[in-house]
């Protein structure tokens, strides 16, 4: 399309792997934190133990990663402070919260054999709060339409409950709930899919220079690629989106489904579901990632 | 609400102090402002004070921070240590270097001076080189023009005493239709792009005539995409319909051109088509007033058009009525050329019109009383506001002499040279071509040189050869091959001193030019030509090279000595009334360079070198009576030297610094230009601001200011009777002639009025197996080979793909990303493509000199201007390709022997992606290793 | 501050005459060496000598091909940097407060003490106007030469953005496009200036300058008469060039 030269049309980059972990894991582990809030199971001592730790490494460990993609990590403090306006930071308080709460309410679960339910109804509450958070960060994003639409946070959402309904051992729970987030992702991928062309952003638009179908990018700016492209241009072939979206339903939804549908799924099918799950979600949030085409793609020739 | 904004130190200083002084990146020269924090540089930006750029700056001009801090750069003399082309080299000292350079040149001066070819590249100091070599006494010297735009240099002085370039520019402030013809960036590149803004601020109107459409093309109001290579028809064309309409300026012509001066028109004359003259012999012209046949220039004469005149036996008639008889016929009609200009005939039609319609019927008159040379008084300037400007787009052709021509011929038809809203001369021009030196040749052992080598010969008795009638100049420049060639013929050194034809020499001596790349036509055969030895001595064919770079460009490699230079913000220079200064049409100018960095390597100024080197080798001029160097150093001959007498290379605060232009030298003259923003101007009259030619009180303001010693009026040349004397030479008269197998060329190119003919590559070759024409242009922000090392510009143009016309991409099943097999008569290249529909159907492209040598420039090997940047050198060839009539017949201008880079035909086919761009060289060892891994160029913290 | 200001005092910005640009580049260097050496970071370079060199630019000159129905194919060069949006988003996303808009003028700034580089903003920015600088982790963008315009160590003449000063062609202009009278606002009026990605609901303060039309070749008719020839003949010419000399 663009008269192009050279690596500057786009990057064949990845998504920052910190993005992906971090929207996986943290979605995973309050997914399970929720559950684990609301008493499913309804868990104390050791088990408890076990439970919070995989939840708290999950999520801790989202964060972290994501703390990995900062230019200045030792200022992520001051991430706290725009929660009036900014998504980022209320996720962050929001996360904080939910973490404090829960660890509240693990804390006497583990130690004393004592259940708080009201404090284990708020700290799930936030924990799903901080997972809608996390997809607002996305959805507010009117520049990525295939993200600025309503199913970006129920698709967040569904399927950090289904994550974590597996991980907390919910089998009926978890079979509708990746059932229903399964439908979701389907719904969101066809939706993204038509999102840029109704948003009507053009190169028209984006230049005020007429019609479309009349104007075409020329040359980029530079010969040599920058931050833009690597980090929010990206060119996947469509083939390629297909095959993923396919491996993402299978081992994200239809593998972990068919799983906890066998009667009498143990722990080892229970893992085996979680793992494909993950595995799944991580192809999932990598097309998300790599199919996001930003607006800007639009100045460098990418996009009608 | 969130926390209050954070607080802003809104005025930072922004520097130590400020030295103005001026930009190098290209022959433009403008003026900057050198922002130092802690004697570092910190920030450039343009000198508003300045008269060239007036605070504006070009990208280039503002990325000299990374040119001074490139890595790139050389740091001490080299000696060659490998093979040449190796790039392996011991560093040494100065002294050891000067003196090798001394022992190789000295016994040359004494037995064979012409052993020694000195030729300069992109150098801004032809003054100072010219002298050198002229006191060392070779012919061989020359700078870079003749591969340039000679022949725009040389059909301009030729035709109206004043070329293009930064020599003349459009009216700017008047103009009210511009047209360009061939012009990417040109020397006056911020100029005329500020020149571009006024005229759109205006809403004057702006024709771009190019195959391409890009940068001033693009912002042009109407675009002609021509097919390359037939402006001259297109322009002869526009003056068939002018002469047919009456569209001409005869008040003009008969007063300030040749139009009206009688040409003998007797096919048996041995005069036949020269002039008829009185016995001062001055050209004479039918008075209207008295019928009789009169000087030029007496005054009180009416000069006729429409009668001729026989004086015993043979007819005369004006030069007007012959021009238009040839330019009344069919065949120059808009729709005898249309098909091959690639430009529909009604378009031809309406352009005339528009150029007709604004010259006469929005002429502007501006209340000056002038007086001209025959002395009448005008009361007023009548102005034509259609101004013209053209570059290498025309004259990088073989047909490029008569075709600039041709398109002066159209200006001075309209009556648009020299008038308000036309095309103004800028000092030392206008300067008639009688009014040049003529060429001087002859080398004799331990002797200078009789006169300058470079000139403008009036017939074949002033070319440069032999008794034998060979040539004397190993660029056989000023030969029948190429007579007017006023430049010289850089492109040709490397591939005739191989050949040992004339003759072989001993030292090749170059400054500045990248003749192992970029300025070399056939890039690779270069290379093998520079590195080829004799069989039987096993020594080089070129024994020994000398080269002065400042950069580790590839050429660098391929030399024996390197003579390291400074870069420009650690040297002095003198951009000089007597060199290409940087006068305004109003005003004359001249500016200096001055260190306002040190260097911080052992390298030294090429032309204190340069001084001291002559004064190693006792050369006249460089030596005092007592033996003892003149000069301390280049700044001290700025000062001191004096062309003639009262006459030295700056025009400004001379004697006790209050006289301009003539006076005696002032050891405060540097100080006082650094004061002054490193540049002086000195204004024209308004008097004498147009019609500088004729206009008495500019002659008088010209000779007071030293530029000539008497005022030298002159008229346009129309006819070209040095042209024409040639032609009769090639018809068998007079003592001096053409060699048979050149006859019928110089009679059918050296025609004293502009003719069209096909270019000669595609004449000789089969068009319908190399159905493309091939092009460069200059990308704004890049300098011919040397952008490629600054930092920031290298990231906007670090490849260039080959441009294609729809019709082409889509025959051919092109898609993004796509290669092509590009092959010429002499070469075959693989390169990237890209698609492109602003674009003659007919034409490709690419962005000039981005390619580079493996290893050179301080780059990673695996660079992109390595790997998928490519030249079109490699395509072009210095020679046509063989006609088997015997001769191998240059690639060039027959009159001037301009290189002819803008004829090269190419085909193209689809290929698979090959690995990187093919001819892929091998890499070059660097002699000053590699860049930084990252860059953050910040001096205040 | 992250919360965008109700009304800024004045609304500084750049109008970008599209019908003017050469594409020349020297905007992108001018702002490059400027901003290098003041504002904040310098703007680094990877690799710059190197295989695949990349650095940050705060001004980057696009260029578009238009292919109108009749008539040639034209070329559009198109400088961009950041428009100063009043409605932008990318300060309404920032987590830290680091991007703000200033009350005063408008500017859309990013403190860079505060910015964590998360680089959220440039997501939000449609017009690819942020770039995050990769040596010092903090996120880049048009300053409008904020260390210049007010900046008394400067000549009263040279308070204006890098940009505008240096552009030979003089196809930038800087002014108040909130006060109406200015004459950025006029040129806005007269020229048309438009605003990118109108929809976007960005209210960009920056505007441009539409090309303005191409190759309108008058009709041949009603240029006719400026090519009547004086005669059909050889003879005939003559004929008028006597007359016509007679009249000078
Ligand atoms: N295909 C194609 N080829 C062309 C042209 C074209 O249009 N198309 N154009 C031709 C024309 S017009 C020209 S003028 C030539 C130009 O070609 P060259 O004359 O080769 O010009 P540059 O590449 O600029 O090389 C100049 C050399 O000077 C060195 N240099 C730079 N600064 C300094 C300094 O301060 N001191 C010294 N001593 N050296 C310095 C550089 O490092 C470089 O090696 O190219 C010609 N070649
Ligand atoms: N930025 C920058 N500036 C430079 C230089 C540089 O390297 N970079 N180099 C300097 C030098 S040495 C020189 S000589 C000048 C050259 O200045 P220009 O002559 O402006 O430069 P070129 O890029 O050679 O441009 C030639 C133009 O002619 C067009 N053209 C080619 N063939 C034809 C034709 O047959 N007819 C018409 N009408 N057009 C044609 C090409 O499309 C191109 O636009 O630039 C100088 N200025
Ligand atoms: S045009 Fe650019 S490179 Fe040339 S002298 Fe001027 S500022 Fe320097
Ligand atoms: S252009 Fe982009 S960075 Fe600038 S204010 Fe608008 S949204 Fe923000
Ligand atoms: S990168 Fe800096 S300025 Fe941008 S949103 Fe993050 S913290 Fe704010
Ligand atoms: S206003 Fe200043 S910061 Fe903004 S683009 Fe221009 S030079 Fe760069
Ligand atoms: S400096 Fe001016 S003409 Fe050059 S690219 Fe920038 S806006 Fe266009
Ligand atoms: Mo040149």
């Amino acid at each position: 399309m663009a008269g192009s030269t050279g690596r500057w049309t786009g990057s064949d980059m990845h998504p920052a792997p910190s993005v992906i972990l971090f929207t996986t894991l943290s979605g995973l582990g309050f997914g399970l934190l929720i559950f684990l809030g609301l008493g499913l199971p309804a868990v104390t001592g050791w088990t408890a133990f076990g439970f919070f730790l995989i939840a708290y490494v999950l999520a801790v460990g989202g964060l972290m990663a994501s703390a990995f993609h900062l230019g200045h990590p030792e200022r992520a403090l001051k991430a706290f402070t725009q929660w009036q306006t900014s998504w980022l930071s209320r996720e962050a308080v929001v996360a904080v919260a939910a973490l404090l709460v829960m660890g509240i309410f693990a804390a006497p679960a583990v130690f004393l054999g004592l259940r708080l339910p009201v404090l284990g109804g708020l700290g799930a509450a936030l924990s799903l709060a901080t997972v809608i958070a996390t997809a607002m960060i996305y959805t507010q994003l009117k520049t990525v339409p295939r993200w600025n639409q309503i199913l970006t946070p129920l698709h967040f959402g569904s399927v950090a409950l289904a994550g974590g309904a597996l991980l907390a051992g919910q089998l009926t729970a978890a079979a509708v709930l990746l059932l229903a987030a399964g439908l979701i992702q389907i719904g969101h991928w066809r939706v993204g899919d038509t999102r840029f062309a109704e948003a009507g952003h053009t190169l028209a638009t984006a230049t005020g220079l007429g019609q479309p179908g009349r104007i075409r990018a020329f040359e980029a700016p530079h010969t040599g690629t920058n931050y833009l492209l690597r980090e929010m241009v990206h060119v996947i072939g469509r083939k390629h989106a297909l095959k993923l979206r396919g491996v993402a339903l299978t081992l994200g939804y239809l593998v972990p489904l068919g799983l906890v549908l066998i009667p009498g799924a143990g722990h080892v099918l229970g893992g085996l579901a979680v793992l494909s799950h993950a595995a799944g979600m991580a192809a999932s949030r990598w097309l998300f990632f790599a199919e996001a085409e930003h607006v800007l793609g639009l100045y460098y020739g990418r996009h009608g | 609400m969130g926390h209050p904004e954070p607080h802003l130190d809104l005025s930072p200083r922004v520097s130590d102090e400020v030295r103005k002084t001026t930009c190098y990146m290209c022959a433009c020269r403008c003026g900057i402002d050198v922002h130092l924090k802690a004697g570092r540089v910190a920030y450039i930006e343009g000198n508003r004070d300045h008269p060239v750029n007036k605070g504006v700056l070009c990208a280039k001009g503002s990325a000299g921070i990374m040119q001074v801090n490139a890595p790139s750069r050389l740091r001490a003399p080299l000696r060659r240590t490998g093979p040449r082309g190796s790039g392996q080299f011991e560093e040494i000292t100065w002294d050891e270097a000067l003196q090798t350079a001394v022992d190789w040149m000295a016994p040359l001066r004494e037995t064979a001076p012409q052993k020694l070819a000195f030729f300069t590249g992109r150098d801004q100091s032809q003054s100072l080189t010219s002298w050198w070599a002229q006191a060392f006494g070779t012919p061989n010297y020359a700078a870079h023009g003749g591969f340039c735009s000679v022949n725009m240099a040389a059909a301009g002085i030729y035709t109206m005493g004043g070329a293009f370039w930064e020599f003349g520019q459009p009216d700017w402030e008047r103009t009210k239709l511009l047209l360009l013809f061939g012009v990417a960036e040109d020397h006056d590149s911020n100029p005329i792009k500020m020149g571009l803004g006024k005229l759109k601020a205006r809403g004057a109107r702006v024709i771009g005539i190019n195959p391409i459409r890009t940068g001033y093309n693009a912002v042009a109001d109407d675009w002609i995409g021509i097919t390359p290579g037939t402006d001259g028809l297109l322009i002869l064309s526009l003056i068939h319909c002018l002469l047919k309409a009456g569209k001409i300026d005869l008040d003009y012509l008969t007063r300030f051109t040749n139009a009206p001066v009688l040409v003998n028109e007797d096919p048996a004359s041995p005069e036949n088509g020269l002039f008829l003259r009185d016995a001062r012999g001055k050209p004479l012209v039918l008075d209207r007033a008295t019928g009789l046949p009169t000087a030029f220039d007496a005054p009180g004469v009416k000069p006729g058009l429409a009668h001729g005149y026989r004086r015993a036996g043979i007819t005369h008639r004006p030069v007007f009525q012959i021009l238009a008889e040839r330019y009344l016929s069919d065949d120059y009609a808009p729709e005898a050329v249309a098909g091959r200009c690639g430009i529909p005939a009604p378009r031809i039609h309406a352009l005339a019109a528009e150029l007709a319609r604004v010259a006469f019927d929005e002429a502007i008159e501006i209340p000056q009383p002038w007086t001209d040379f025959r002395g009448e008084r005008q009361e007023t300037m009548i102005g034509r506001p259609v101004a013209m400007h053209a570059m290498r787009g025309i004259s990088a052709h073989s047909n490029g002499f008569q075709t600039a021509r041709a398109l002066h011929l159209l200006q001075i038809l309209l009556g648009t040279v020299e008038t308000p809203g036309g095309f103004r001369f800028k000092p030392p021009y206008p300067k008639p071509p009688e009014a040049h030196p003529k060429p001087h040749a002859t080398a004799t052992p331990g002797q200078p040189l009789k006169g300058p080598h470079l000139g403008y010969p009036m017939g074949p008795e002033d070319l440069a050869l032999d008794a034998d009638g060979r040539a004397q100049r190993i660029d056989k420049a000023f030969t029948w091959e190429n007579p007017l060639s006023a430049h010289g013929l850089m492109h040709m050194v490397i591939s005739n001193a191989h050949a040992g034809d004339p003759y072989r020499i001993d030292t090749l001596f170059l400054y500045m030019a990248n003749m192992a790349w970029n300025s070399s036509m056939g890039t690779a055969r270069t290379i093998e030509m520079l590195t080829d030895t004799d069989p039987e001595t096993g020594d080089y064919v070129i024994p020994r090279i000398i080269y002065s770079d400042a950069y580790s460009s590839e050429m660098v490699a391929y030399a024996d000595l390197i003579l390291p230079d400074t870069t420009y913000l650690e040297r002095h220079d003198c951009i000089s009334l007597l060199d290409r200064p940087i006068s305004e049409a109003d005003a004359a100018g001249d500016a200096i360079r001055w260190p306002v960095v040190a260097p911080d390597r052992d390298v030294r100024g090429f032309q204190s070198v340069l001084l001291d080197l002559g004064a190693r080798l006792g050369l006249p001029g460089f030596v005092a009576d007592d033996g003892s160097p003149a000069y301390a150093d280049y700044a001290d001959y700025i000062t001191r030297h004096e062309r003639r007498p009262g006459i030295g290379p700056l025009m400004g605060f001379r004697n006790d610094g209050t006289a301009t232009g003539r006076g005696a030298p002032n050891p405060e003259q540097l100080a006082r230009y650094i004061e002054n923003g490193s540049h002086f101007t000195h204004h024209i009259p308004e008097a004498a601001q147009f019609y500088k030619p004729w206009n008495m009180a500019y002659q008088e303001w010209a000779v007071s200011l030293g530029l000539y010693d008497s005022p030298q009026p002159y008229i346009f040349n129309l006819w070209l009777e040095p042209l024409r004397r040639f032609q009769l030479a090639a018809e068998g008269h007079g003592p001096h002639q053409p060699p048979d197998h050149l006859r019928t060329r110089i009679k059918a190119t050296m025609d004293p009025l502009p003719v069209w003919y096909e270019p000669f590559e595609q004449a000789a070759i089969d068009t319908a197996a190399y159905p493309l024409h091939a092009l460069t242009q200059r990308p704004m922000a890049m300098y011919h080979s040397w952008g490629s090392q600054n930092a920031w510009l290298r990231q906007i143009h670090g490849e260039n793909p080959l441009y294609l016309p729809t019709n082409l991409w889509e025959d051919h099943g092109f898609t993004e990303g796509s290669w092509g097999r590009v092959t010429s008569p002499h070469g075959e290249i693989t390169v990237p493509v890209a698609h492109m529909a602003a674009l003659n159907p007919n034409t490709v492209w690419t962005w000039n000199a981005i390619g580079k040598r493996k290893g050179a420039w301080a780059l990673d090997p695996d660079a992109p201007e390595a790997t998928r940047g490519f030249l079109l050198n490699h395509l072009i060839h210095e020679l046509l390709p063989p006609k088997g009539d015997g001769h191998r017949w240059a690639n060039s201008d027959p009159i001037t022997g301009q290189a002819a880079w803008f004829d090269l035909r190419v085909r193209i086919e689809k290929c698979p992606a090959p690995r990187e761009a093919h001819p892929a060289l091998p890499p070059l060892a660097s002699p000053v290793g590699r860049g930084p891994k990252s860059l953050a160029w910040k001096i205040g913290r | 501050m992250t919360q965008l200001p109700t009304s800024t005092t004045r609304k500084l910005g750049l109008v970008i005459d599209l019908d003017t640009c050469v594409g020349c580049h020297a905007c992108v260097i001018a702002c490059k060496g400027w901003n290098t050496e003041n504002y904040g970071a310098p703007l680094s370079d990877q690799d710059p000598y190197g295989a695949a060199p990349s650095g940050t630019f705060l001004n980057r000159v696009h260029s578009y091909e238009i292919t109108p129905k009749t008539g040639p194919a034209q070329l559009v060069h198109f400088p961009k940097s950041c428009l100063h949006c009043e409605d932008a988003p990318c300060v309404t996303v920032c987590p830290t407060g680091a991007s703000y808009k200033r009350v005063d003028d408008g500017i859309v700034l990013v403190n860079e003490t505060d910015c964590i580089g998360c680089g959220l903003c440039a997501w939000a920015c449609p017009y690819g106007a942020r770039e995050m600088d990769k040596a010092a982790g903090v996120m880049k963008k048009c300053t409008l030469c904020v260390d210049r315009i007010y900046n008394e160590n400067l000549p009263e003449i040279d308070r204006e953005p890098a940009c505008v000063r240096t552009c030979p062609a003089g196809a930038r202009h800087f002014g108040d496009l909130g006060d109406p009278g200015s004459d950025v606002s006029q040129l806005v009026a007269t020229r048309g200036g438009i605003d990118l990605m109108p929809e976007m609901g960005t209210k960009p303060v920056n505007k441009y300058l539409p090309p303005r039309p191409r190759d309108t070749w008058e009709q041949t008719d009603i240029l006719a008469p400026f090519l009547t020839p004086v005669s059909e003949t050889p003879q005939g010419f003559l004929g008028w060039l006597d007359r016509a000399l007679d009249r000078l």
